[in-house]
């Protein structure tokens, strides 16, 4: 036990210091590294838990993909850092009071929070009896199919609409270039394309 | 004190040894697969390849291991000296760890993992990392072309591979590799492998191993005639050498899921005598040898793709489709009762 216990220490202070270091690092790049990081680490937190289904999920989806979409982003931008540095003092108050009155409703939610004694017997047991040999995946499967399954679906519609209005939004169609259509190139044929002339020697076409 | 170390200790050190020696094993198959995939090149090409170091150059990679740890190591004076040095670890780490799960025979596994083939595909989609971190930290043109042309290359056809994987789950019922190859196993031996039935897949999935691992012909991340050698133009010694070597192993780790999804694993191909004889791990090493051979092949006979036509495979042909063959092995098993009960 006391192995986990060390092992959870470490994960959860690499964690907290890396989400520190996204915001505290000078470049850009840096900070989505060591985000890249801290997502690592929530990952082996949830193994830790038991969960690693969701761990792996949360590697593939949020390090694979989203991460790779941020670097790829910041990568790009130009950015003068001694510009950056320099403004970041003028808004140091407007920050400081954002967080602040963040921090505030954090805490009068947290003090409030009232849990129903049905989440709490659901928390305390979310694999279905481990004795039953049922593995992470079949578990959440069990759960997600039945009895969350609008939920489950709507969720997956609201992400359909917010795809497809990212594509309608920078969707256009420029007349002005020339795009290559493979349905037509591929639908060319013989003698559409090639034409035999009789060239009669000395007497050009 | 003992309790410990029976409960913590021993484990561990088993796993470290099993670990070495898996490590030391693919290595070895990482030096000979290297040379292989320079002879077969060669002779598609009517040349000889390496064939002075050793009985016909059966030791050419050991030596060119030597020459790359004995050279200098130049880091550019504008590069980001923690990330460019971060970038080859990334990916020879990444490559090797991904091995963990992958059963090399009956039972012959570091971790039989309920879930390895999300494992896979997680370690798989992180090697995208090593390029771009290497191609931005290089701080030079060519190297970050290369990183923004991997990043969105990667991406693109881990999409399609996880459909493929999505299908063969289905199939078998589990996510765990070895119950996938069992899952192979029937009266029909050759016959019951997943190529057959899931042919299709096996197309798809072959050439998104070779988009992922970043193989000719789609090799537009170090496509040498535009990019010079892409995120490695800055790379010398031994941090290039980690990218080579994360190369093939990712690539041999493809060949491997190809023979453990499509080819029944360590299973032999008919279930009588002279077959069943011979151990599963060489049955996989053959499998796996096979399946690189064809890979090697395309390196030699097919031109390298342009951007925007690799794009339009991965999203326009290859997703549509296996979306398709989802819903279409989805549909056939339950409509046929077939789901595989566990």
């Amino acid at each position: 036990m006391i192995v986990t216990a060390i092992a959870f220490y470490v994960f959860a202070a690499i964690a907290i210091a890396a989400g520190f270091m996204v915001i505290a690092a000078r470049n850009p790049v840096h900070s989505v590294l060591f985000l890249i990081l801290t997502f690592f680490n929530a990952a082996a937190l949830f193994i830790l838990m038991g969960a690693e289904f969701i761990a792996l999920i949360l590697v593939i989806v949020y390090v694979g993909a989203v991460a790779v979409l941020f670097l790829f982003v910041v990568m790009m931008l130009d950015i003068d850092f001694v510009q950056l540095r320099q403004g970041a003092l003028q808004y140091l108050p407007v920050g400081a009071l954002l967080g602040l009155v963040l921090v505030l409703e954090l805490a009068l939610v947290g003090a409030s929070w009232v849990i129903t004694p049905d989440a709490v017997a659901a928390a305390a047991s979310p694999v279905p009896a481990a004795a039953d040999n049922i593995t992470n995946t079949r578990a959440l499967g069990q759960v997600i199919y039945t009895q969350y399954m609008y939920l489950f679906q709507a969720s997956g519609l609201i992400l359909l609409v917010a795809m497809i209005g990212a594509i309608v939004l920078t969707l256009r169609h420029r007349p002005d270039i020339k795009r290559q259509v493979i349905a037509h190139q591929i639908g060319r044929k013989r003698s559409e394309g090639v034409e035999y002339k009789d060239v009669k020697p000395g007497q050009g076409l | 004190m003992q309790d410990f170390f029976f409960n913590y200790g021993l484990p561990f050190l088993i796993i470290v040894g099993q670990s070495l020696l898996l490590l030391v094993g693919l290595l070895i198959f990482t030096a000979y697969i290297l040379l292989a995939d320079r002879k077969i090149w060669a002779a598609v090409q009517l040349r000889r390849g390496p064939n002075v170091v050793g009985a016909f150059g059966l030791l050419q990679s050991f030596a060119d291991l030597l020459k790359f740890v004995f050279k200098e190591n130049i880091i550019p004076s504008g590069a980001n000296k923690g990330v460019f040095l971060l970038a080859p670890l990334v990916t020879v780490t990444l490559s090797l760890a991904a091995w963990a799960v992958v059963p090399v025979g009956d039972g012959l596994v570091i971790s039989d993992m309920n879930i390895g083939i999300l494992y896979i595909l997680a370690f798989s989609s992180l090697s995208v990392y090593g390029v771009i971190m290497a191609g931005w930290a290089s701080n030079s043109k060519y190297p970050f072309l290369s990183a923004l042309r991997s990043a969105a290359q990667m991406v693109s056809y881990e999409v399609s591979i996880g459909f493929v994987l999505i299908t063969i789950l289905m199939t078998a019922g589990s996510l765990n590799l070895s119950d996938i190859v069992r899952a192979q196993d029937g009266n029909y031996g050759f016959f019951n492998w997943y190529w057959l039935w899931h042919l299709p897949m096996l197309v798809i999935f072959f050439i998104s191993a070779l988009a992922e691992t970043n193989r000719p012909p789609f090799d537009l991340v170090e496509a040498e005639s535009e990019l010079v050698a892409g995120f490695m133009v800055e790379y010398s010694s031994t941090p290039y050498m980690m990218f080579m070597l994360g190369e093939y192993v990712a690539i041999i780790l493809m060949s491997a899921m190809m023979a453990i999804l499509f080819f029944g694993g360590w299973l032999p191909p008919f279930d009588f005598a002279p077959f069943t004889w011979v151990p599963g791990i060489v049955w996989m090493v053959i499998k796996t040898f096979m399946v690189f051979f064809m890979i090697s092949m395309v390196k030699a006979f097919v031109p390298r793709y342009r951007y925007d036509q690799l794009m339009r495979l991965g999203w326009k042909v290859f997703l549509p489709f296996s979306l398709f063959w989802v819903v279409l092995t989805a549909g056939v098993l339950v409509g046929f009762g077939l789901v595989p009960q566990h």
